[in-house]
């Protein structure tokens, strides 16, 4: 299985998330980076069916030069190969800009390297969440393509997915080529043992320059959602508050 | 002529509680921009939408039918309505940002390469269109400007207030029969597995969540023992998850599942932003945390600032005293 992941880097931010005075971007001045939760798992899934059955995992992110940090710690959890689209990281690429720039990555890597019988995505990003990138790829390519995947199972002529819904899940059976949104919770991601740290230091990284395609969508401005202050009442500071805190579920109606 | 199309969510007949929030968003937008709304319905029959009709005062349908739609296929319900796009031209195609909303707008817009515009809170169109969304799982929000004739636009789900309007009379449905490329059938649900019956994370009442603070697998039983108590649900933090301490299917928050319940309950939770946006929408929140300046307590109604080992314990005492009292009675 020749599989392809592709993840972003994401500002880490801790109880609010703070924006930058003209508004354009987050602030990240006291902020790390990570990888969306969702690829994470992407790229560990990826992991485990090349451990299972063979064959290598590409990892590709499009952002600045910094993103190349995201690319080594997938090298630190056993990806193979990495691929940086490089953009002046100045603006936040527009969905549709950013889905033709990885469309054409692929392309020129299926040319030399062969097609990748599974591309992986987040079912979202973190911070745009646009919903839409893996989509407009698989469909510029002709893949099937099916969002918010829960489990696959590689089966010798099917690839078989789990979509969670109320209560269930429902099943899909795609032959390869084909592409998948990841949501969390499909695995539990390992953690970089120290030598895949070491390995990492030292992955290759092939780096491109994203193509220049005008964005439809302008961010105006980013601000935090309206939020009602609330005046929090203490019932205690010890065990002796359970006497309260009964008192508010009776008053609640749930005892 | 163009118009608002507005996709009706439905799983093989049976139409999602999100089309209320749907047609009444379609409805505003509609008669802003003074043009027709129509409800797009793909692979079901007049006959399934007459009561949808009459009963939220949708008068015009176009139903989009296919012997390839038997039932939900992101590549399908997205070819349809690129061919009926491309067949009428609408100036906006919406629906609610649901999982298969999104997908499916996403699957239509991209076929058609026109911009789509995930979770709007609002949508207008002045001399481009001008939207507000969210990003962030709803923590932050992003004013954009797109330039486009035409656009896709999903509603993020629970930000309308759904309002009902009866219809007089009879509603207009076309069907359209579609001759959908049949290798697109690759993706058609296969088969179905149901796991569970009754309330979830997302519909209980009460949830009892415990977080780092917690300590061990072992440290929930305790929580569990309450939430049981309460006929509650048990949830927790990524902090959790990621630890191996319970399964990712109780993670609250913005890559876990967003819950509404009466009482919530935070137990060595330090309310980060992308564990509160899946908890804020509880009535009542009670944070019980050794920590006054954690986030999750100065943003609960109710807190403890003490052990969670101590307090849990001496609660789940306290309601098993007061309950059988009420039995005695
Ligand atoms: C893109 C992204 C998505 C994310 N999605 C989610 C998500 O869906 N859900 C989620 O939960 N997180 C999510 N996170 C992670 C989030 O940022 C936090 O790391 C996480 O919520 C922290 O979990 P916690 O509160 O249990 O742990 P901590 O932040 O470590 O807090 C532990 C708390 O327990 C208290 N405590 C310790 N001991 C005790 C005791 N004995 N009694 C009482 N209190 C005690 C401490 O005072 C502290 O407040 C996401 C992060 C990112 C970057
Ligand atoms: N800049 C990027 N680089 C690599 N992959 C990306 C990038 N942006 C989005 N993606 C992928 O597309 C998915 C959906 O993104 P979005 O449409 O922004 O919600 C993400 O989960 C990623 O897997």
């Amino acid at each position: 299985m020749e599989i392809l992941v592709c993840v972003k880097r994401v500002p880490a931010p801790g109880s609010r998330i703070n924006v930058t005075q003209d508004g354009l971007a987050v602030d990240t001045s006291n902020l790390g980076f990570t990888t969306s939760p969702h690829e994470e798992c992407a790229v560990e899934e990826a992991v485990r069916i090349v451990e299972e059955h063979g064959g290598s995992v590409t990892v590709l992110t499009l952002g600045s030069a910094l993103s190349e940090e995201q690319l080594r710690y997938a090298a630190s959890v056993g990806a193979n190969k990495f691929v940086l689209v490089e953009t002046d990281g100045e603006h936040d690429s527009d969905a549709q800009q950013t889905a033709e720039a990885i469309r054409e990555t692929v392309i020129s890597l299926e040319a030399s390297h062969g097609i990748f019988d599974l591309i992986l995505f987040g079912n979202e990003s973190a911070d745009s969440s646009g919903y839409q990138v893996g989509i407009r790829v698989a469909v510029s390519l002709d893949r099937p393509m099916v969002n918010g995947i829960k489990n696959i199972d590689v089966g010798d002529t099917q690839i078989t997915a789990h979509r969670e819904v109320d209560n269930g899940y429902e099943v899909y059976s795609l032959k390869a080529p084909a592409v998948f949104g990841i949501k969390e919770g499909i695995n539990l991601p390992r953690y970089p043992t120290m030598k895949g740290r070491l390995a990492s230091k030292k992955a290759e990284i092939s780096t491109i320059s994203a193509s220049a395609s005008v964005a439809s969508q302008q961010r105006v401005r980013l601000h935090r959602p309206e939020e009602e202050t609330v005046e929090t009442t203490i019932l205690g500071n010890d065990a002796t508050a359970a006497v309260k805190i009964a008192d508010l579920l009776e008053e609640l109606d749930l005892l | 002529m163009p118009g608002v199309f507005v996709l009706l969510e439905h799983d093989r007949g049976v139409f999602a509680p999100a089309c209320e929030e749907a047609l009444t968003a379609a409805r505003t937008l509609g008669a802003a921009i003074n043009e027709e709304v129509t409800a797009i319905a793909i692979g079901v029959t007049g006959s399934d939408l007459l009561p949808l009709c009459s009963a939220q005062g949708v008068s015009r349908v176009l139903a989009l039918n296919d012997p390839l739609i038997s039932d939900y296929s992101p590549e399908l319900w997205g070819q349809a309505i690129a061919e009926v796009h491309e067949a009428k031209q609408p100036s906006l195609v919406m629906a609610v940002g649901t999982d298969k909303g999104n997908e499916v707008l996403a699957q239509g817009s991209a076929r058609l390469n026109l911009p789509f515009v995930a979770n709007c809170v609002s949508l207008e169109r002045q001399e481009a269109w001008v939207a507000t969304r969210l990003q962030w799982g709803g923590s932050l929000l992003e004013d954009v400007t797109v330039e486009a004739s035409s656009i896709f636009a999903s509603f993020g789900h629970h930000s309308v207030t759904p309002e009902r309007v009866s219809l007089d009379g009879q509603p207009s449905i076309e069907t359209l029969e579609l001759s959908l490329d049949p290798n697109l059938a690759r993706s058609l649900v296969q088969d179905r597995v149901k796991m569970s019956e009754g309330a979830t994370l997302s519909t209980a009442s009460v949830v009892v969540s415990g977080g780092r603070g917690v300590g061990s697998a072992e440290g929930f039983a305790p929580l569990e023992q309450l939430a049981e108590l309460l006929s509650g649900k048990v949830g927790c933090s990524r902090a959790v998850t990621n630890n191996g301490w319970r399964s990712h299917s109780d993670q609250v928050g913005q890559t876990g599942t967003r819950i509404a319940p009466d009482l919530y309950v935070a137990c060595g939770i330090s309310g980060a932003i992308q564990h509160w946006v899946g908890a804020m929408a509880a009535k009542n929140i009670l944070a019980i945390n050794t920590d006054p300046e954690a986030n999750m307590v100065t943003k609960a109604q109710y807190a403890v600032i003490a052990d969670l080992h101590e307090v849990i314990p001496a609660l789940i005492a306290e309601v098993k005293l007061r309950r059988e009292g009420q039995s005695k009675s």
